[in-house]
Formats: C-alpha cells, structure tokens, sequence
C-alpha cells in the first residue's frame, strides 16, 4: 500500500503528463500482478462496488476522534474531500501494515455482505495499521474518485510500455466489459480481443476543439463537414447474434435504450457503428434536457419513451463484415455507411449528415445556422483520415459556435474541492428582476487562479450570511457567464436550466446595475427552445 | 476589567493609551512581531523585544522611533504593566502580556509551541484573557515534529540532485527562511539565496546570530553555482521569471497549508513540506490551557470555529475580527521585505 500511496502523492502533485507516466511505469514494473490488474481498474472508472458507505466512514471517524458533527463538517468543506478529511483528523497510525493494495481491495469487497459491526472492525483495524498517506488512499478506495488528472492514455502508455504492446492494441484490449476480480492482467493483455468478449467496443476517437481559422487545415475539399450533435457518443454492435451500445465513458448502457433492439434483427453479423444517442422526434434532434431523463434510469417506463425517443445518428463504420476497418480511409467508410443506413432503412438508425460546402467562409456561415438545427457546432474530419484512438490532433477537429453569454451577479459563494479546497470557488449567479435578484446557475470555472485567489479575498471581506458552507455575499462582483443551451425548467427559481454554464469573464468594468435581467433570459429561452 | 478594547486601528489598552500591532498610524504601538501585518508603518513610536528593532528598523526605516525591551522586562504606562514574553514565531517574536491592577490580558501575536532552533521556546503566560491567534486553528492541521519534516526535505534535495534537478524551496523571507537555513545549514555545500532572504540573513547574522553563510543570486551568479546546492527563494518567487535561470529544478513550498492536498495542487510545487510557524491544532488547545484564562478572543484564522470548540469545552471564547494576515505561510503573496532586482 505504501507503493501505491507513493504513486498517488507524484500523480496528484505532477502537472507533467511525462512524470506522471514515467511514476505509473515505475510503479507497474515492481508491482503484483494483481496489484498492476488493480490500478488499472481504478484509473479506467473499474472501481469495485462500495461495500462500506460514507456516513458510516465519517461516524467511525467521529467516534475514534470525538470531536463534534460541525466541526468534522467544517473539516470538511475545508479540506473538500472526505477521504483525505478522514486521514488528517485521525490519531497517527501505527503504520505497520505491508499489506499491498489488492490485499486492502479485495478485503473491501467480502465485507458486501458482511453486518455493520464487522465493518467497523475492519475499518478501524485499517485505519490503525496505516499512515497518513496510506488512509487517505484507502479512504479512496471507498470513497471514489482519485481525481489525480490520469488519462486513459496514460494509462495505456504505461502499460504499452511495461507489457511492450502497441498503445492502440492496449487501448482496445483494456476497452469494455471485464471485470478485474474475474481476470488477470495477463490473460486481459494476451487476448485474442474479440474472441474473448463480443461486446468489446472500440476505443473512441476524439477530436480537440478547432482554435485557428479553418482556412489553415487546407483545401476544403480535402475535409467533410458534419453537425456536431449534443447527445451521448455511442456505438451499436452486433457480434455473436447480441447488439451492445455502449457509451463513450465506456458504461454498457444496451438496456437503457430499448428502441435500439430491433436493430439487433436489421444488422449484419459483425458490425460496429459509431455515432450520437440523441433524443429525436420529426426529423429533428429534440434538447439535451430530454435526453437526461433517460439517462440514469434503469427501467424505462412507455411514457418516457413517448416523450424523449431516441435514435442514432451514425456517423462511422469501424466494423464491418467482421473486419475491423478503421484504418481505410474516412471516405471509404462513409460510401460505406451510407449503403449500410440506406439498405437497413430503419427510424431509429438515421446518418448524420455530411455537410457540402464550396469554401471555408460558407461552411462559417453554416455554422451560425448549427443553434437552429440543434446541434452545438461542426465536426470537420479529413477525408482520407483513419479512425485513431482516443484524443489526436491533426485530422479531426470540432468547431464549436460560440456559447449564449448573460452578464450576472454573484450572490453565492463556496468553497470547492480538489486543488480548490479551502478557497471559495463555487459560485452562484443571479440576473435582475426589477428591484429583485434572482438565481439562475451556479458555474465552477472559467477563472484564473489569480482571479479565483481575488474572488476568494472578496468574499471572505464581504460575506453577509452563513448557511453552512455557504456564504451570501454582497451582490457586487459581475461576470459573464457562457452557456451552451437553456431550458425551462420548474426546478430553479428563475424557471430556466442552462446547459454547461461557466464563467468566460469577470466583468469588472460593469457594475451590478448593468447586469441582464431575468427578461432577457427568458427571451433567450424563447429563441433558442 | 476590560484591558484591552477592539478599535478600528486595532487592539488598544485606554488606561495604558497605546495599541498592539495596530493597523492604522497611532500614537504608540506595541509590537508582537516585524511581520507586515503586526509591524505597520506610520506609527509615532514602536516598543518590541531588542531582537525585533534592527529587523523593523530594516523594514520601516532607520529613523523610526523605536524601543527595545527584553524578556519579562516590566515597562509601566498610566498604571498598567506591559511585558514581553517569547511567542516562537520568529526571532524576536513576543507576546504581550497587560497588567492593570490585578487583572491580566495577554495578546498572543503570532505562535507556536515546538522549539525551531532559532526563534524562542514559547512560555505560556498565565492570565485572566488571552487574546490568540489561530490561523490553524482545525484539527486536520496537526504538524509532524520538524525533525521529521527536515529529513523529508533533505530526502527530497537527494532524490533530486540525483535526477539532475536544482532544488528550489519557497518559505517566507522573515522567518521560515531563518528556521529552513538554520536547520538545514550543512544539506549542500553551498546554499543560494534571492535577495529578498539575504538582505534580512546577513542583518541577522552581523546581529550575532548563528545563521549559516548563503550566497546571493544576482542576474550575474553562473547556472554552474547552483549545480547540487540548495536554492531558497520567497514564495512570490513561484511562477516568475525569476526561476527560469534554475531550470531543470523540483519546487518545494513550505507552508502550513501544504498539508492540505488540494493546496498544494493548485500551488503546482513538485513537493509540499507542512512547516509552519504558527501552533498547529493541539498546540492552540495547549497554548489556551496553559494560560489559565477564564475568557479567550480569537483572532485571525478559523476563529469563528475555534471559538465554538473552546466555549462548548468550558472555556468562553469569542472570535473577534482584526486585520492580520497569514502572509508568512500563505505563499503567493506580495513580499513587502525589500525589492530585488
């Protein structure tokens, strides 16, 4: 465990994506078989089920400490992680356990249907053994979450390294549906890969947003243009006679989308699409609002499936035949796809549409148009381009528009997690309503560390009230805030939900009687429905 | 008996008619520390410990008007009895204690309770009110003994030296840098220092103090010098152009604030050493139960809370709000010390 607490001290402090892998590597060489198999699983979101729950960790704390509720909650909010909270409040261990992490995992996972008394036992022995940095790890392991900004690719880097695999073979061997405490390391990286799971997707490929003007990629008749839709990545698969969906967080989600089954009788054998789960009714792609009242819910009742319909925009080919084909060329593919869409001639299965234009300046013009046709942007992708895996720069790009802005007043203020934690980061914001302030969206991001460092001495000078963690502070310090789309919503005061809100600017030319009003929200709501 | 008030220009005895670390111009200020935030400009005349005269001489002028005292040494004001008495903060940091008949206040200052070599061991006073800061003031700030922290930070300057990188370690150039050199004098064979710690180093150092020789970097000093020697720089260095003559080099921050994570994420130092010279969680609990005082006033820091805590253990405590800082551990704010080229 101390190597592996070691591990997540450098990956949290480095900002170096080269130290981070060169510490993974190191650590997978002398690490267990199984401890390799662990970390694996934790870094790719494989996190085993929670066996022990957060209230029990924090009363074991309280009990072991006896310290008060509120100040462990001012612990807390201070801190902004409850497993490291757990780890500083505690008497100093003992540290003398060598137990390795896989020891300590698969201890957490018999106790599932251990009775509370044995947990505590157990928890309370481990807290003892371990020291500062040991606990907090193990705390992590309950908790979740290791937030130590290790890509996926890194990941596979490491192991590529170790194991001397190509990367992209690795990518697609770790990919999908298994389960660390039913596999080794060894038989997950030595597979023939589709023979040992017909679920087994693809890695994505993934594009960086477009910063330069377009005229720079070149001839334009060297890209395809396609609309960039807001929904879920996905891709549909039938092999071995069993269609799979699966999302691009690598979650299988088939059961949460029953509209997609009768393309398990339509497919061929042997086909993999990749495309965007979007909530779709007459030919048009219906708000991003709608398609979240399915996501999350196992069983979909009729009148959700009347009200928010789903269909897939599919956009790539990546298997066909029961040949992977990523690497011809986009072109091919997409003759491909199209033949395929057209011949299965199926509502549910539809083909995002590739976008003919002339010049870069008309394709700009385009773009406006990208709000009205409900998609958040385009995707321009070289034609002769292979599919990659995970994020690359070069051949496909997304231009985004840019987003809806509303100048607000932050009347809210709180303090964050992470590398944020004890510094007031978490905002909310409200526009006028004639002589009233009413609130519309909280936003977490989009300043600087120095302006978050500002922001942080303001509030703490001009708070009014606190409610708990929450301080109300003068309504005084404007920003602008950015937002992909809006909603009406009964769940907020204002009557609006936005879509990814955060802050572009701090306004502080304007003064909080120049901020937009609740009025011109609503207008935006009405334009943009 | 009220001794002492909570003014707008900071804390003031009226019998005695001066002020302790006032914060705006007064007539006669009484002061804990040389810290910017405890020793402002402006003042008619200073009275603090000898050890503190050269160092606010340093950073308020030659010509202040200012007077040393030792130790336990009783000044009388108007019939009240002033004392100074060692806070372990810094060289020449004092409490001060206030005697008015027979009742006695003691303000704290900034302190804490371990030995660090070179600022005083802190003597708890005994009074009927203390007035106490607690910038730690939670119970997740609970420090290792420095002798643990300085062998982490010589592992560190090893582990580095053999990846080819300088070491470069931020601290507070009143202070922390003192207690980092005196502890960690013999780590290299030479230590390097921004001007912002060697101005202040080399006063204490004629003054007699037993502080290692450091050398001063000057847009002269060769890349070659700094090859397996320690680096020491105040935490505004972070982020400037100041450290890109130091590249390839590992930043280390020390700071209280480091033992929390996230702090020290978004501080992006390679290694964070929670050294701090303010008293830690139990040193707070220990420091108020020393003193015996039946009434607390908490100051600076997590006051609202550590004044809970000490109510609802039998002691009344209240939180009163002042304007000073924790610049001496918060790393990234403006040096007031003296400007470096």
């Amino acid at each position: 465990m101390k190597e592996f607490a070691a591990l997540i001290k450098i990956l949290s402090n480095s900002t170096k994506t080269n130290e981070k892998l060169d510490a993974l590597s190191r650590y997978l060489a002398v690490a267990a078989a199984r401890d390799r198999l662990w970390v694996l699983a934790l870094f790719t979101g494989r996190r085993p089920k929670r066996t022990v729950n957060t209230t029990q960790l924090s009363t074991w704390c309280l009990q072991m400490t006896g310290l008060p509720a509120w100040l462990y909650e001012e612990c807390y909010h201070t801190v902004g992680d409850l497993a490291e909270t757990i780890a500083l409040l505690l008497p100093p261990g003992k540290s003398l356990s060598a137990h390795p992490l896989h020891y300590w995992i698969e201890q957490l996972i018999q106790l599932q249907n251990a009775d509370e008394a044995t947990k505590q036992t157990f928890i309370l022995r481990a807290w003892e053994e371990l020291d500062t940095s040991e606990r907090f790890v193990f705390n992590k392991l309950i908790t979740g979450g290791f937030r130590i900004g290790v890509s996926q690719q890194t990941m596979v880097n490491a192991l590529a390294s170790t194991y001397n695999i190509p990367a992209a073979t690795v990518s697609h061997m770790i990919s999908g549906n298994w389960d660390p405490q039913q596999t080794t390391i060894e038989t997950l990286l030595s597979e023939n890969i589709t023979e040992a799971d017909a679920s087994k997707p693809f890695p994505f490929y993934l594009a960086y947003a477009l910063e330069s003007d377009p005229a720079e990629l070149g001839a334009p008749e060297q890209w395809q243009a396609e609309w960039k839709w807001d929904g879920i990545r996905g891709q549909i698969i039938k092999r071995n006679g069993q269609l799979f969906v699966w999302s691009r967080g690598e979650e299988l989600i088939t059961e949460k989308f029953p509209e997609y089954q009768p393309l398990l009788d339509v497919l061929p054998e042997g086909t993999v699409l990749d495309g965007e789960i979007l909530t779709f009714a007459d030919g048009a792609p219906l708000p991003f609002q709608t398609l979240q009242t399915r996501i999350g819910r196992k069983n979909v009742t009729r009148k959700q499936l009347q009200e928010a319909p789903v269909a897939f925009l599919s956009y790539d080919l990546l298997e066909w035949e029961s040949q992977d084909i990523r690497t011809t060329a986009l072109q091919e593919r997409r003759l491909l796809l199209e033949k395929v869409v057209e011949q299965i001639n199926h509502p549910t299965l539809r083909l995002s549409p590739a976008i003919t234009f002339h010049d870069w300046d008309q394709l700009a013009s385009f773009r406006l148009q990208a709000r009205e046709k409900g998609s958040e942007g385009l995707m321009l992708k070289k034609l002769d381009s292979t599919y990659q895996v995970g994020r690359k720069r070069g051949d496909w790009w997304k231009w985004k528009i840019d987003p809806l802005t509303i100048d607000a007043v932050m009347i809210y203020a709180q303090k964050g997690h992470g590398r944020r934690s004890n510094l007031y980061t978490d905002y909310t914001f409200a526009v006028r309503d004639g002589d009233q302030l009413v609130s519309f969206t909280k936003a977490y991001s989009g300043l600087t560390d120095k302006e978050i460092n500002e922001v942080d001495n303001w509030v703490k000078k001009n708070s009014l009230e606190k409610f708990g963690p929450v301080r109300t502070v003068k309504p005084e310090l404007v920003f602008e805030i950015g937002f992909e789309g809006i909603a009406a919503s009964n769940r907020h005061k204002s009557g609006v939900a936005l879509r990814f809100p955060r802050i572009l600017r701090w306004r502080k030319d304007k003064p909080p009687t120049e901020i937009n009003t609740l009025e011109d929200l609503q207008q935006l709501l009405r334009t943009h429905k | 008996m009220q001794v002492l008030q909570f003014t707008d220009k900071g804390i003031y005895c009226p019998a005695g008619d001066f002020y302790i670390d006032p914060w705006q111009p007064v007539e006669r200020a009484v002061i804990t520390h040389a810290h910017s935030d405890h020793a402002r400009y402006g003042n008619k005349h200073y009275l603090c410990h000898h050890d503190s005269v050269p160092l606010l001489q340093l950073r308020l002028g030659q010509d202040i008007s200012v007077q040393g005292v030792a130790f336990g040494e009783n000044i009388r004001y108007n019939g009240v009895t002033i004392s100074l008495h060692p806070a372990g903060h810094i060289i020449g940091s004092a409490q001060v204690r206030i005697q008015q008949e027979n009742e006695v206040w003691v303000v704290s200052g900034d302190y804490k309770m371990e030995n660090d070599g070179i600022s005083g061991q802190f003597e708890p006073v005994p009074c009927n009110t203390f007035i106490t800061e607690c910038t730690f003031g939670l119970p997740i700030y609970n420090w290792q003994p420095q002798g643990v922290i300085f062998s982490n930070i010589r592992q560190w300057i090893k582990d580095n030296q053999a990846a080819g990188k300088h070491s470069v370690l931020l601290g507070y150039s009143l202070g922390k840098a003192q207690r980092l050199l005196y502890n960690l004098r013999d780590v290299t064979p030479q230590i390097w220092a921004h001007g912002a710690i060697y101005i202040p180093h080399q006063l204490l150092r004629e003054k007699g103090w037993d502080l290692p020789e450091i050398h001063r970097i000057t847009p002269e000093t060769p890349a070659s010098a700094y090859k397996n020697n320690l680096i020491i720089g105040p935490p505004s260095a972070a982020d400037s152009s100041w450290m890109r003559r130091f590249n390839p080099y590992a930043l280390g921050v020390c700071s209280g604030w480091m033992q929390v994570r996230g702090h020290m994420r978004r501080r992006n130092a390679d290694a964070g050493f929670a050294l701090s010279d303010h008293a830690d969680w139990t040193g707070l609990l220990q420091a108020v139960k020393a003193t015996g005082a039946e009434k607390v006033y908490t100051t600076h820091g997590f006051s609202s809370a550590f004044a809970r805590y000490l109510t609802e253990n039998g002691i009344p405590a209240q939180e009163v709000k002042t304007e000073f800082g924790d610049m001496d551990e918060e790393a990234g704010m403006p040096e007031t010390i003296t400007n470096d080229q």
